[in-house]
């Protein structure tokens, strides 16, 4: 079923993925996320920004889109939890974030905020999907299916209420910018 | 220079509005590396012909080259960003960032090419776990998908390993 609230189709979906896409843009830019430096340094716990940008917007998505979902309004769109592929993979995305120095999404923003190693990065980042495209067929067959779990989402994985850990998320959240505010003092 | 950043936290806040506009409005999450496989697919028709890359079964299949709602949302995003450096006043070609040339110096040329491979790496890793900071990290997070919580940490992990490796020896910049 589609959900009531999803009313935007075609060229109007279009046209708002474009302004979606300007929010987004603008936001990464004021956030300080598309800087080198901003970023780099949160692998060495001296830059909490991408820390602080991520995990509020997961939370408040989170909670307000949970309450969307509990009234039919909005649909979960959850990627399938494939062990292998998914943990092989954010260990080489971790390598390449760091010595590209930006993640797909900042990278790209900034190549519109001038930065030239960011627009270097993205013509690899062209090459790296071709050469995934070319190697997909021997990687869907003995990749993918390594530890195939399907949709899970960890209220099934725990087996606990969905409440309960939308107030985990929360109070994790919290509890992390406690001790990155803490770790921020030390350093000043 | 005008000091052009926000509140992280209410960017955070902004961002979360965000996600749940798109997927309430337009049943969308957030997503990056879903699109720039597109535009790899794009990039590909010159160089290996489109014959190829319709037949290729990822392009075919996951990642058809077109101007949907996936590629159209990274022309947007590069939009925004140059808009917000153009209001204040801070656009600037540039390649220099000091945690880089505090270990590999003042090079530019062995600054971009690093770059060019961080980009192959990165888009690699990003296709092979289906998802990136924005897909996995942000979308997949909040909705409490397994496959989200274990991007965010173990590209976390590897991240801390690699900057060790790579900036170790510059703490100080």
């Amino acid at each position: 079923m589609i959900p009531f609230l999803a009313f935007l189709t075609g060229s109007e979906l279009l046209w708002a993925a474009v302004g979606f896409g300007l929010i987004f843009g603008f936001l990464l830019h004021r956030g300080g996320v598309t800087d080198f430096d901003v970023i780099v340094r949160l692998f060495q716990f001296r830059d909490f920004t991408v820390l602080k940008v991520m995990m509020t917007a997961i939370a408040v998505g989170g909670v307000g889109i949970a309450i969307l979902h509990g009234h039919d309004l909005a649909q979960y769109h959850i990627k399938a939890t494939n062990l292998l592929a998914v943990g092989l993979g954010a260990a080489i995305f971790g390598v390449g974030m760091v010595l590209y120095g930006y993640c797909p999404g900042t990278g790209l923003a900034a190549v519109a905020t001038g930065r030239l190693d960011a627009l270097a990065g993205l013509a690899g980042m062209m090459v790296g999907g071709i050469v995934y495209a070319l190697t997909f067929d021997w990687v869907a067959a003995n990749i993918l299916p390594v530890g195939a779990y399907g949709k899970l989402r960890l209220p099934e994985l725990l087996g606990l209420p969905e409440w309960v850990c939308y107030a985990g998320l929360v109070v994790m959240t919290i509890s992390v910018f406690a001790l990155v505010n803490k770790a921020e003092k030390k350093t000043k | 220079m005008k000091n052009p950043r926000w509140n992280p936290y209410l960017v955070g806040v902004l961002i979360g509005l965000l996600s749940i506009v798109t997927f309430s409005v337009a049943n969308k999450p957030l997503g990056m590396s879903t699109g720039l496989a597109q535009a790899a697919g794009a990039c590909a028709m010159p160089i290996l012909g489109s014959d190829q890359v319709a037949a290729n079964t990822y392009w075919a299949k996951t990642a058809i080259p077109a101007w949907d709602y996936s590629t159209l949302f990274l022309v947007g995003t590069m939009a925004g960003a140059l808009l917000s450096t153009l209001l204040c006043g801070v656009f600037k070609f540039s390649s220099e960032s000091s945690v880089w040339t505090a270990s590999f110096g003042p090079s530019k040329t062995k600054r971009l090419i690093a770059a060019f491979l961080g980009g192959i790496i990165i888009m690699y890793g990003a296709r092979l776990a289906d998802g990136c900071t924005s897909g996995h990290g942000i979308s997949g997070c909040l909705q409490l998908a397994v496959s989200g919580w274990l991007f965010f940490i173990v590209m976390f992990a590897s991240g801390i390993f690699t900057a060790k490796l790579l900036y170790g020896r510059s703490v100080q910049a």
